[in-house]
């Protein structure tokens, strides 16, 4: 184990990307003072399918896809000694889904973690994350979708109560295709996750789906950046949240930056926030940078409120009861994002969650 | 055999301007298997008596008596209400996005029956509910209200109607933004349900019309928070012809 010792890109909580972050929670993965764990916690579930490989290289094997100014990023980049490397060759399409499962580690030191997705062109798949139990973990993941393929990427942050998850998800999306994205945030203490996307050819598109649920002292970061360099690229962005109980609080920045270049950009980004108790706080920035008028939409929305009393009133009036009807409420909220999903059991584990939660909350 | 028994009912609701009573005083006595029709202009105070039995929370009750058999209404909860054995049929039904009517359903009955429903009869149940009201199988798979038409919205009430099975059911405008076809279908599925469940039915309208299809024993006219005539269906006739003017006038 090694201490790392630059600190040259610590952040001091004034700066814009970090003003809304704890950072005396960040476990010192931020400034260099966290003890780095010799572990890797990724492991591939199931067999791999043809035209699958999964391998760990060294670092100088597998340099990194993208430039990234965040602090934490910076000193995953520098403390990782391998990658791990999932590649799925041109044509593919893998019709299951391919399962990565976190296993837990300790909370007295923090894994630094690289991954790279390789989506071949024209291939298909769909990758499921499931991260659960207590860690530390710093992670860099940079995803490459080839022309014209076509991945869904499920990032399930189902933590125990101690992890601290400070994470990027960086998708390079090249001409023609498409990439979605799911992250569910019901877990954990804090969790501070950077989905950002930068298109590389025109045509490419990508839907960003999100939900989070943050309970008392909970803190959920998820800060998007769309970066629109190319023509004729298409993105949505839809997040939904609820907070329950004390000092519960969210975080959502969507940011999306429409360069000279893109003429027929097409984006909408929306975060709806549901505040189910008093004493829980939701932020939500969207923000949108245009430097091109030539472009088909740009648009963005944002909401934060309590339950709709006419809502509780109708469920109530069927003789269900109030939480039953809290429940049902915040049960669809979520199931619009929670459906994109398309896999059953993993569907109704994460309701039953977020039930779990809910009832927890007493909201 | 149940008795939903109002009694010097008053009711305000809150304003930027203070309290403003609405109902000023009603006395309406419905009994299983019977038929009210409440008619009166609009902003009458019609709909405030619905929703003020059925607990929304924006009614105050200032003063007088619900009760179902004998027991105090305006104590209990929305829930209980529904449990005790009332329904509203509501003029404007609300979304609930997310939530699949076949959930919503499903959820009501067990609330109300106290355990789930057998699953092969639950289906049966609803899948006929829905094919007498003239309704697509994929609308139970839809969201509650989510992108109903104002006929869908009506057929979907009714058929929560026909499915809880209440003792009084008060229908709120269900006639407002119907069709004549939808108006029939919707009429012919009050009438079963009233006569399958002997259900005391309280028909709330602005117009005559509903009443072609669904026959009232009694008809009371509402006007300035109270009912202010009370007769049988010929009443419905002498509002056809005259209208409202007599009483708003007086």
């Amino acid at each position: 184990m090694t201490t790392l010792t630059t600190n040259y890109l610590t952040p001091t909580g004034r700066e814009e990307a970090w003003r809304f972050t704890p950072l005396k929670r960040l476990g010192g993965m931020h400034d260099g003072s966290a003890i780095v764990a010799d572990r890797h916690s990724l492991t591939l579930a199931g067999a791999k399918a043809t035209g699958v490989s999964f391998e760990l290289k060294s670092s100088s094997d597998a340099p990194a896809l993208s430039e990234s100014d965040d602090a934490i990023v910076g000193r995953i980049r520098e403390a990782a000694r391998d990658v791990a490397v999932l590649t799925i060759s041109a044509n593919t399409e893998v019709a299951e889904p391919i399962i990565f499962k976190r296993a837990p580690g300790d909370v007295q030191s923090a894994e630094f973690a690289r991954v790279q997705i390789n989506v071949e062109s024209h291939a298909r798949a769909t990758i499921i994350v499931e991260n659960t139990g207590d860690t530390h973990l710093a992670e860099d993941v940079e995803i490459y979708v080839g022309p014209g393929a076509n991945l869904t990427l499920v990032s399930l942050q189902e933590w125990g109560a101690s992890t601290v998850h400070a994470g990027r998800q960086h998708a390079i999306v090249d001409r023609d295709a498409n990439f979605k994205s799911i992250v569910v945030t019901i877990g954990g203490s804090l969790v501070r996750l950077l989905p950002t996307v930068e298109f590389a050819g025109p045509g490419a598109s990508c839907e960003l789906f999100g939900v989070y649920f943050a309970t008392s002292g909970q803190f959920f970061e998820h800060r998007m950046f769309v970066d629109h360099k190319v023509p004729n690229a298409k993105s949505r962005v839809n997040y939904k949240g609820a907070l329950a109980g004390d000092q519960a609080h969210t975080v959502w920045i969507g940011d999306v930056f429409i360069r000279a270049a893109a003429e027929g950009t097409d984006t909408y980004e929306l975060n709806r926030n549901l505040l189910l108790s008093d004493g829980a706080r939701a932020d939500s920035v969207p923000n949108l940078e245009i430097e091109t008028g030539e472009i088909v939409g740009a648009g963005h929305a944002s909401t934060t409120g309590r339950f709709d009393d006419e809502q509780l009133f109708y469920l109530m009036s069927r003789g269900i009861n109030l939480s039953d009807a809290r429940r049902l409420v915040v049960r669809g909220f979520f199931n619009e994002i929670i459906s994109e999903i398309g896999h059953e059991e993993i569907q109704v584990r994460l309701m039953d969650r977020i039930d779990n939660e809910l009832a927890k909350a007493g909201a | 055999m149940s008795t939903l028994e109002i009694r010097g009912l008053k009711v305000s609701v809150d304003t930027e301007n203070g309290a403003v009573e609405i109902l000023k005083g009603v006395d309406l006595t419905i009994k299983s298997g019977e038929t009210h029709a409440i008619m009166g202009p609009n902003g009458s105070g019609k709909s405030t008596l619905a929703y003020s039995i059925a607990g929304h929370p924006k009614y105050n009750i200032t003063g007088g008596t619900v009760t179902l058999d004998g027991v105090d209404v305006l104590e209990m909860t929305v829930d209980e209400r529904a449990k005790a054995g009332l329904f509203l049929a509501m003029q404007y039904p609300v979304e609930v996005p997310g939530v699949s009517v076949s959930n919503f359903l499903r959820t009501a009955v067990t609330a109300l029956r106290g355990e789930a429903p057998k699953l092969r009869t639950w289906v049966g149940e609803v899948k006929d509910a829905m094919e007498a009201l003239n309704m697509d199988p994929s609308f139970a798979q839809r969201n509650v209200n989510e992108g109903f038409s104002g006929g869908e919205k009506k057929r979907h009430e009714i058929m929560q109607l026909e499915l809880l099975k209440p003792k009084i059911a008060i229908l709120d405008e269900t006639d407002s933004g119907l069709d004549v076809d939808a108006l029939r279908i919707v009429s012919e599925g009050v009438n079963r349900a009233k006569e399958t469940n002997n259900i005391g039915v309280v028909l709330i309208t602005h117009y005559t019309r509903i009443l072609r299809y669904i026959q009232p024993d009694f008809v009371h006219v509402f006007a300035n928070g109270k009912i202010v005539e009370e007769g049988g269906p010929e009443l419905a006739d002498k509002l056809e012809a005259n209208g409202y003017a007599e009483y708003v006038s007086a």
